[in-house]
């Protein structure tokens, strides 16, 4: 039994406290969580992380094939998003960054509408699926403020349901992180702030973002509980999410987690990492990326099989191309929608520039 | 029907908002027991309770913030920012966030949220308390910008940004809070948004003003009506989206436009009033625009504020200098 080979800064000071159940080489390194009890509750987990590398994989091939816009892959962190999100409830606020594709999926937001949001379309910001998640925050950790004001919401309203927002390790470095961990611990609102630490902000590392050992630790000024947790292994992400659910649901306030992972990809396409970092240190990383080790717990457990997992690769690549045709076949909208979603209703000098607008492109086609 | 000021009428302006709707929630630093800084939200916490009044920590950003987070899920937050200055942390979550919360969602997701703070010099208060950044504010597409003149204007403008589906920030002016009483009906009706008050009218100039220049360009108005000078007065109210049709209107009519506001001359929201009359009423003109602001320099600290301010002579020069020209 050993714990994953993480780098000094990320486990200084918290040692054995990182929250992990499955290490790198897939085994159990202690008791599962109730719902991991059967290894085969697991699968579902691991298609969909599957299935977002897939996604991220043809994301960025149509970027450089000029078919979508910048793009910011997951590869790697996977679990962040799909252990979060499989501990929340529909009716939760997701409250996402630029790099939360597994949790929007997972929680309804569908393949083409991602497509379309990177692809430069509004439309892709309208779920279909979850109609109270917030849209990507593409400024960092600006959101999350806007979690405290959805959370103080549904306290107000007696409701159990809670508010998730997800920033990156660069984001702890923002007042607007401290600011809403202060005020959502004084008001004990039912907010979970996530944290993942891929250990990047761009070029920058996580030793040269801060100087505290742990992000989590960040949490003990804002007098709430602060976890950190492999960000690598689903089951320590969903258990220590639903974990701070619960306690957000009972009243009793928010919570900080750090996901401690390791962005295996450039930060967006629009990103060469070769600029800034090994690939010796890359390289050491892929030991422990997250889907990996939880197929070798599955196949292990007789919960997965060879024939599954090339069904499985076959399927997504069905899924994900047919999303892709639906999304290149897409119109862009007509140009009067970017004045149509301003204000509520049209004000008159608004309307004047659309007139304007519009008989400009009416002799234009003329 | 009682007499109120400025700043009483806001506070009945938000009681009234708060006992019609439960939805709407006062929040910002001192709101509470306090009753904020300059009286505004006295009395509301005894009869609301601290849930819906609600003293924040001191954090501007959260305070706007957080306003997004509960537009977005149903409430209206009527946020205070307690002195002008401090409004500048929160320009980040009004540009990025709560301007564009419904274009980027398509309408899926909304932002009523009220800001309001109060505004302009006048009342020697310390460094940063007497700022004028409503141009900068106006210039946010998605945002409405309004700034009250009058105790019967604030209460009505007031409600209506509250009753409004979008982000509203109010600006009060502080030296217009306690400097006259007026007749104020707490009868709950609003008024429209988006519309020029004209406030005065005359056929030989133009007087536009908002904010507590009002009551200067009034008194200037006084004197021209003495001199024989009559001047069509109109307090522009809501900065943006702008009644540009009321003022073209004036101005055709007129021929002279002088524009007064306290904001710095360079950027300021009078030059876009300025850019539409050129654009729209040139012909009209017999005269040059002229436009009679505060100086681009810092806010002067107490000592030297009523220097930096526009003073009625100043609004007499600039009219004097535009009906030289026939």
């Amino acid at each position: 039994m050993s714990m994953s080979p993480l780098n000094a800064d990320d486990t200084k000071g918290a040692g054995s406290a990182l929250g992990q159940f499955i290490n790198a080489a897939g085994e159990a390194v202690r008791g599962m969580p109730a719902f991991a009890q059967d290894a085969s509750a697991l699968v579902p987990l691991y298609r969909a992380m599957v299935f977002v590398r897939a996604f991220d994989e043809k994301a960025v091939a149509l970027q450089r094939t000029g078919r979508l816009g910048t793009y910011a892959s997951s590869l790697g962190q996977e679990a962040v998003g799909i252990g979060l999100a499989s501990a929340m409830q529909a009716d939760d606020v997701l409250l996402p960054s630029f790099r939360e594709q597994g949790a929007m999926l997972w929680r309804g937001v569908t393949p083409v509408e991602l497509l379309l949001y990177w692809g430069g379309d509004e439309r892709g910001s309208n779920f279909h699926g979850p109609r109270r998640d917030f849209p990507i925050s593409i400024p960092v950790a600006s959101h999350l403020p806007h979690a405290v004001g959805v959370a103080l919401a549904m306290k107000m309203r007696g409701e159990r349901r809670a508010a998730v927002a997800v920033t990156g390790d660069g984001g702890t470095s923002k007042g607007d992180f401290y600011e809403a961990i202060n005020v959502a611990g004084v008001w004990g609102v039912p907010a979970v702030f996530v944290v993942n630490n891929n250990q990047w902000a761009i070029s920058v590392p996580r030793s040269r973002q801060t100087a505290a050992q742990t992000l989590a630790q960040k949490a003990g000024a804002a007098g709430i509980p602060g976890e950190q947790v492999d960000g690598n292994d689903v089951v320590a992400m969903r258990d220590a999410t639903e974990r701070a659910l619960a306690r957000a649901r009972a009243g009793d306030g928010p919570s900080l987690i750090e996901a401690v992972t390791y962005r295996l990809s450039d930060h967006t396409t629009a990103d060469d990492a070769h600029r800034y970092r090994s690939d010796a240190e890359v390289s050491a990383r892929w030991k422990e990326e997250p889907i990996a080790r939880l197929r070798n717990y599955l196949v292990n457990s007789k919960s997965w099989s060879k024939v599954e997992e090339e069904a499985l690769h076959e399927d997504n690549a069905k899924r994900i191309n047919e999303a892709v045709d639906e999304y290149l076949a897409t119109a862009a909208e007509p140009m009067a929608a970017i004045f149509d979603h301003t204000f509520a209703t049209l004000p008159a000098d608004l309307a004047s520039q659309q007139a304007a607008a519009e008989r400009l492109a009416g002799a234009s086609r003329g | 029907m009682a007499e109120a000021t400025l700043v009483e009428a806001v506070n009945l302006a938000l009681a009234r908002a708060m006992a019609e709707d439960e939805r709407v929630v006062v929040l910002g630093e001192d709101v509470g027991a306090d009753g904020g800084v300059f009286r505004a939200t006295v009395g509301l916490l005894e009869r609301f309770g601290p849930e819906r009044v609600r003293d924040t920590p001191l954090s501007e950003t959260v305070i706007a913030g957080l306003s997004i987070g509960l537009a977005a899920e149903g409430f209206r937050p009527v946020a205070e920012i307690q002195f002008s200055g401090f409004v500048y942390p929160c320009i980040d979550q009004l540009v990025n966030h709560a301007s564009r919360l419904r274009t980027r969602t398509r309408g899926r997701l909304s932002c009523p949220m009220v800001l309001r703070t109060p505004s302009g010099g006048g009342i020697h208060a310390p460094e940063h308390h007497s700022e004028s950044m409503e141009a900068m504010l106006a210039h946010v597409p998605g945002l409405r910008v309004v700034f009250p003149s009058s105790p019967r204007r604030a209460y009505g403008l007031l409600l209506s940004a509250i009753r409004d589906p979008d982000p509203v920030v109010i600006m009060e002016p502080t030296r217009a809070y306690r400097a006259l009483k007026e007749e104020v009906a707490d009868d709950g009706a609003g008024l429209p948004l988006d519309r020029c008050f004209v406030l005065r009218e005359g056929s030989d100039v133009t007087l536009v003003t908002w904010g507590a220049m009002v009551r200067e360009t009034l008194a200037a108005a006084d004197v021209l009506a003495a001199e024989g000078v009559s001047a069509d007065v109109i307090d522009v109210a809501t900065l943006k989206p702008l009644d540009e049709a009321a003022i073209i209107a004036s101005v055709t009519k007129t021929g002279r436009a002088v524009i007064i506001h306290e904001a710095p001359l360079t950027g300021g929201f009078g030059g876009e009033i300025a850019a539409r009359i050129a654009e729209k009423a040139l012909t009209s003109l017999v005269a040059p625009i002229r436009r009679v602001a505060g100086y681009d320099t810092v806010m002067p600290l107490p000592r030297l504020e009523r220097h930096y301010m526009p003073s009625e002579a100043r609004i007499l020069e600039a009219v004097h200098h535009v009906m030289a020209y026939s």
